[in-house]
């Protein structure tokens, strides 16, 4: 296993969008005020791979995915989803990028005026415009049912629990059936096994929908079950990429200091 | 509205230019054709409903008191047959639309800019926005305009409720019957007297909207930006219903109502 200061592998990997990259990012900077949050930030995300951004809290970790959905904007660099630049783009055109991407925030985002059926609606008749009544009362069911959750529908979100909370979060971004899933701290403020069975749906929705996957963590137990690749972050670059195992048996202290 | 700005004129210009961009988001996202009518019907049942019993009491005890302030002069004067007159007329035309709409901005405004602040505060303004659904259409549009709708609705009702108040009040130390009162009170008024007033509490009521969605959205990361955003939400809508309330009397009078 190698791990280094720099990232060849993804320096080659990000000369060119093919079929197989769905996002592409190169030499990404990003500043707020005097502080310089993202440096560097070279990387692809390869089609149907669940990849784990790993690092600590205030490494810039965050503002990595919000850029990939234009939440933020770089200050420069290249970032293209789906080989189009989303900073380039109208604003409609970003909205029609955004329907093809789901984003798991880290507080779950459910919207806390409405009932979980509600939340799952609104995709539903925003995004796919579905109007009927049966077909939409058929689709909440279908993705309760693939969370685990299949009696939670008239409830508001304070009734649920963080991990229930989670769950119907992926199932409210899922129901649009995505593309990408950029996932914010799924496990963060959860029980170890509440964690692990999140874990292990973000591995179900790759396998059973096919979507490559960003995964932001300081959570090694979640990188371990989910992550095919890992990018290591601090200081706002990445400063290893490996597997999971070659991560874990990295000489670097600053990298064998996550597994302490 | 993520970074600070020390310098206090500087600070002003960047809050107008940010309320003027907010504002053409705002009238871009008006007309639009997937208008969210089933979250307007609710923006006007939380606004106008919930707000109804707060204003309801607000327009008796404005005419009540009125009305018990001014008796004793106009006796004085040997005036008091024009007590339903004059009760009449200043809270028809100045004192039930002001009062109404800062008593409406302290609750709908400071009820908005919390509720869009914790929103965007637990990242919901987010989630709408990256999901591709429009969080200015949702949330902002519908709010406004439930406003712009409301608040003369409330004015006009706490106008009929504080001249039921007078009536009340005229009744305290006199006998002067409902239909003498209310003839006294209507004959008068003049159309001129209710269309000023209700158009300006239009103005009121965009006001209220428009600044308590904006410190609602535009509040920072952190739980006591709701609180931040509330309360400037209050401050502000005041202070615009005031300057409106000037404006409004310059231009009444300058076209002779």
């Amino acid at each position: 296993m190698e791990e280094t200061n720099n990232i060849p592998q993804i320096e080659n990997n990000s000369g060119g969008t093919t079929e197989e990259n769905v996002i592409v990012i190169k030499h990404l900077k990003k500043t707020f005020g005097t502080k310089e949050v993202l440096s560097d930030i070279n990387m692809v995300l390869r089609k149907g791979e669940n990849l784990v951004i790993l690092g600590k809290s205030g490494t810039g970790k965050s503002v990595t995915i919000k850029c990939m959905v234009g939440l933020i904007q770089q200050d420069s660099g290249e970032l293209k989803v789906f080989d189009q630049d989303i900073n380039a783009m109208p604003e409609k055109e970003v909205k029609e990028l955004r329907k093809r991407i789901g984003f798991l925030f880290q507080s779950s985002a459910l919207y806390d005026s409405m009932t979980v059926r509600e939340n799952l609606e609104f995709p539903l008749k925003r995004i796919l415009a579905i109007k009927d009544k049966s077909e939409l009362d058929e689709k909440v069911a279908e993705i309760l049912k693939s969370v685990s959750l299949p009696d939670t529908a008239d409830k508001m979100p304070s009734e649920l629990s963080g991990g229930m909370r989670k769950r119907i979060g992926l199932a409210r971004t899922l129901i649009v059936k995505p593309e990408i899933m950029l996932y914010d701290e799924p496990t963060t403020g959860l029980d170890p096994i509440t964690s692990k069975e999140i874990s292990e749906l973000i591995l179900t929705v790759q396998k059973d929908y096919g979507i490559s996957s960003v995964i932001i963590t300081h959570d090694i137990a979640c990188a371990r079950i989910t992550a095919n690749r890992v990018l290591v972050m601090s200081e706002g670059k990445f400063i290893a990429e490996g597997t999971i195992e070659e991560i874990e048996n990295s000489a670097d202290p600053m990298i064998k200091s996550f597994f302490k | 509205m993520s970074e600070t700005t020390t310098n206090p004129i500087t600070a002003i210009f960047e809050e107008a230019g940010n309320q003027a961009i907010f504002m053409g988001r705002f009238l871009k996202s008006i007309f639009r054709l997937d208008f969210e009518w089933e979250e307007f019907i609710r923006q006007c049942y939380m606004i106008g409903y919930k707000s109804f019993p707060l204003v309801a009491i607000t327009g008796f005890v404005v005419g009540f008191v009125i009305t018990l302030q001014s008796e004793p002069t106009m006796k004085e004067f040997g005036a008091e047959s024009f007590i339903p007159s004059m009760v009449a007329i200043s809270i028809i035309r100045e004192i039930c639309p002001v009062v109404i709409a800062l008593i409406c901005s302290g609750k709908i405004a400071s009820g908005i800019g919390a509720e869009l602040g914790s929103m965007q505060v637990t990242e919901q303004i987010d989630a709408m926005d990256v999901s591709g659904a429009n969080p200015m259409q949702f949330l902002v549009v519908t709010r406004i305009l439930a406003c712009i709708i409301m608040v003369p609705l409330l004015t006009i009702m706490a106008d009929a409720i504080g001249l039921v108040g007078g009536f009340g009040g005229i009744n305290l130390s006199q006998d002067v019957s409902a239909t003498l009162f209310f003839n006294k009170a209507f004959q008068a008024l003049k159309f001129g007297d209710l269309l000023p007033a209700v158009i300006k509490t239009i103005f009121f009521g965009f006001a209220i909207g428009f600044i308590g969605c904006y410190k609602g959205y535009n509040s920072n990361r952190g739980t006591e930006s709701v609180g931040i955003a509330a309360n400037s939400a209050v401050v502000s809508a005041s202070l615009w219903i005031i300057v409106i309330d000037a404006i409004a009397a310059q231009i009444t009078i300058a076209l002779g109502y």
